[in-house]
């Protein structure tokens, strides 16, 4: 199960992590709905480019400039974060979504805690895989902490300032 | 001052609600400790030695008298009865639960307060001038640039989880007192030769271990850009700053190792995708936010001396004080007064239950019902009429807060220490008292005029250490003894410097000697007035260094040193230290 576009979805997607004897060069890459790591990508991109449907992972060390000219090859990009208090993966979002203008769907996965489903959201994630031992109904909660914010992101093209009228202080005398 | 509207009542609402359910999640174990840690950090709740700590944002250190005195109440209701104010403008409570903090947030939420922010890996609280708008010295207002950043960096969704903590100062004056180049950002508010606004941007200034002084990535960036060319400099960060150390992770590190050119050129490149972009700020935004920082009903006086020419010629104290803690209002017949923290015999920064009732008391019947914290961990009334100051200077000093001392040497700035802190290695504010105690004749430091004696209990440099005219620092020996290093020749402002370190370090009792030897040297090199901080560079450290090593510098050899005994607490020590 995940969420996605708000809502608690079965998911038939598998994520492939490379094992310690695996590299990304001899991996075999099962058949069906795999996610990929970015360095398999890299390493087996014209067998991967007859499959129907591919996801591709991108980790929080590396950059998302890598998939930039292959946006379109793929029906799911992942970041992935290693610990939730690792803010690179925000980042790496932002750059595909408002700087590469992928539009596909964007999962948030790995330590994906209830607490940072606000922040994530915003930055232009629509897909969570929330960590397994966690409640993904109490997950979903988290997506509504906030009902404004101040900021322009990926969500929000506009600052508030520029969304709504706010009244100065001389509005009131 | 900025008052909340609509919007920012619910942001701080629902930060309540969000806060509270994880408090919640936490107490019944849903969430373990190690993932509240971060959220709590967030919060600004801390767990010290004793107790947790919480502390509470005041952006760019302006407060109203109702919000002082939530203050007040939440040190009566919550805590033991008193604050802590900090180097960064803001409160500390030492002493909470945290089955409190959500209640004591809804009680800061009713008074457009919050500690969003207030610690963690994120944005912290904007810090500015504590005379902004009134400093006779000041070329543009920076609140209302403060307020918009404050507005821009609250929950920011990309830049919650940085390498590190993320400082920014905002200073528009000529004196820089919000010791803007040790800051991750400085702005300093300016005008280009065609009267236009814009800022001043330094980049990678810091403290903590190791101390910088930051670069001028950009001389004039007009005041529209300010928001998305700190958003290009946090992407940056937010990519390439270090994660693997957690002491090479500010943005100081990262500009040190590529170079300011080269981090300048990154964040050009990245700004330029930002540039004019929906984060430019509009003359709209900014005169809103203008709207809250007018002048307040200043009455027309004539620039008459309202008796305080006599009444200094017969009392003493008061002249003093008039010397030291009253400055400059741009309007003659007004005075800035700085209220002290630093009486002798108490904690730098501590301030009473009763006392913050007094002050806002005294905000309300002389200076429009607002305040300023200072980091020097004072108290400011900016609007004081001349004519009020022997009424007001009364008052303050009947309730402790009128120590004629502030830029002198019990003017110690000093962060909690060994006996809350769970990163100190050594103690800092009994340290400050027996310093304090020792040097407590007033003549005597108003001889030596004006100095910054800075203590932190550790290398993290929350007490300024290493910027202070004289800074001091605690190191740990082996077995946990507490021990202190010294360092010299270390500033903020205009001109910043970071201070040297003399030699080896000292223990706690060998520490008041170790100054006495300093000032004496200073007085002897002086020339005629000269401060301090002049004598230092112009000297350089050796002469200190030979004199304060030349003999033995013997445990205790004063009398109420010996005689001092570290605070005892009745709380049992159970905290590791993390």
């Amino acid at each position: 199960m995940i969420i996605k576009n708000k809502t608690i979805v079965d998911d038939d997607w598998t994520i492939l992590r490379l094992a310690q004897n695996e590299t990304a060069k001899n991996v075999m890459v099962p058949a069906g709905k795999i996610i990929v790591p970015l360095k398999v990508w890299l390493e087996q991109r014209e067998q991967l480019l007859d499959r129907n449907e591919l996801g591709v992972w991108i980790a929080s060390d590396e950059r998302p400039e890598m998939l930039k000219d292959d946006l379109d090859k793929f029906t799911v990009i992942a970041v992935d974060f290693p610990k939730f208090s690792d803010g690179r993966g925000y980042s790496i979002a932002y750059y595909l979504r408002a700087r590469f203008g992928y539009t596909g769907e964007l999962r948030a996965i790995g330590d994906v805690l209830r607490d940072q489903m606000f922040y994530l959201q915003r930055v232009g994630f629509d897909a969570f895989a929330p960590r397994p031992d966690r409640n993904i109904q109490d997950a979903l909660k988290g997506l509504t902490d906030f009902s404004e914010v101040y900021q322009a992101s990926v969500d929000k093209k506009m600052p508030l300032f520029r969304r709504v009228q706010r009244n100065g202080n001389a509005v009131d005398n | 001052m900025y008052r909340y509207d609509q919007y920012d009542q619910q942001i701080v609402n629902e930060r309540v609600a969000q806060y509270r359910d994880q408090v919640r999640r936490r107490l019944s174990n849903e969430l373990a400790e190690e993932e509240f840690r971060p959220l709590r950090l967030q919060n600004g709740l801390y767990m010290q030695i004793h107790a947790y700590m919480l502390r509470i944002a005041v952006p760019y250190g302006l407060l109203s008298t109702t919000q002082l005195r939530m203050f007040a109440h939440i040190a009566r209701k919550y805590d033991r009865d008193y604050g802590h104010f900090t180097t960064r403008q803001n409160i500390q409570f030492n002493w909470i639960k945290l089955e409190d903090t959500p209640d004591i947030l809804a009680d800061l939420a009713s008074v457009e307060m919050h500690a969003i922010q207030t610690s963690g890996n994120c944005i912290r609280n904007i810090t500015s001038d504590e005379f902004a708008g009134v400093a006779a010295d000041e070329v543009v207002d920076p609140r209302p640039y403060a307020e918009i950043l404050r507005q821009w960096s609250t929950f920011h969704p990309e830049f919650a989880y940085l390498p590190r903590k993320f400082k920014i100062a905002v200073s528009g004056a000529e004196e820089d007192r919000a010791a803007i180049a040790v800051h991750d950002i400085g702005l300093s508010v300016r005008k280009n030769t065609q009267g236009e606004v814009g800022f001043r941007v330094f980049v990678g200034g810091g403290l903590g271990r190791t101390p910088i002084i930051g670069k001028v990535i950009c001389e004039f960036l007009p005041w529209q850009h300010v928001m998305t060319y700190i958003e290009a400099i946090l992407r940056v960060y937010n990519q390439y700053g270090r994660r693997d150390n957690i002491y090479k992770a500010r943005i100081k590190i990262l500009v040190k190792a590529l170079g300011i050119e080269e981090f300048k050129r990154q964040v050009e490149n990245e700004w330029a995708a930002l540039k004019d972009g929906a984060g430019t700020l509009t003359s709209e935004e900014l005169n809103r936010v203008s709207s809250y920082f007018t002048a307040p009903a200043y009455e027309n006086i004539a620039d008459t001396d309202s008796g305080l020419t006599s009444f200094k010629s017969e009392n003493k104290a008061f002249a003093s004080w008039m010397q030291r803690n009253v400055k400059p209002h741009r309007i003659p017949s007004y005075a800035i007064v700085v209220l002290s923290l630093k009486k002798t015999g108490r904690a730098p920064g501590d301030a009473s239950a009763e006392q913050m009732d007094a002050v806002a008391d005294l905000a309300d019947r002389f200076s429009f019902g607002e305040l300023r914290i200072t980091h020097k961990q004072n108290l400011v009334l900016t609007d004081v009429k001349q004519s009020d100051l022997i009424t007001l200077w009364k008052i303050a000093a009947a309730n402790n807060l009128a120590s004629p001392n502030i830029g002198l040497l019990s003017d110690i700035i000093s962060c909690p220490g060994a006996e809350f802190c769970t990163l100190a290695n050594a103690r800092s504010i009994p340290l400050a008292k027996v310093i304090a105690e020792r040097f407590d004749s007033l003549d005597f430091q108003h001889d030596i005029g004006e100095i910054e004696l800075n203590i932190s209990g550790c290398m993290n440099a929350c007490g300024h250490n290493s910027v202070g005219h004289i800074g001091i620092t605690g190191v740990e020996k082996k077995d946990h003894e507490e021990w202190y290093q010294v360092s010299l020749g270390g500033s903020k402002g205009n001109e910043s410097s970071i201070g040297k370190i003399i030699g080896p370090s000292f223990s706690f009792d060998q520490v008041p000697e170790v100054i006495e030897r300093i000032l004496q040297v200073y007085c002897r090199e002086r020339i005629e007035a000269e401060r301090f901080i002049d004598t230092v560079r112009r000297v350089g450290i050796k002469p200190f260094k030979e004199s304060v090593y030349a003999t033995e510098i013997t445990d205790g050899q004063e009398d109420d040193v010996l005689a001092f005994k570290p605070a005892q607490y009745s709380e049992p020590l159970y905290s590791p230290r993390f």
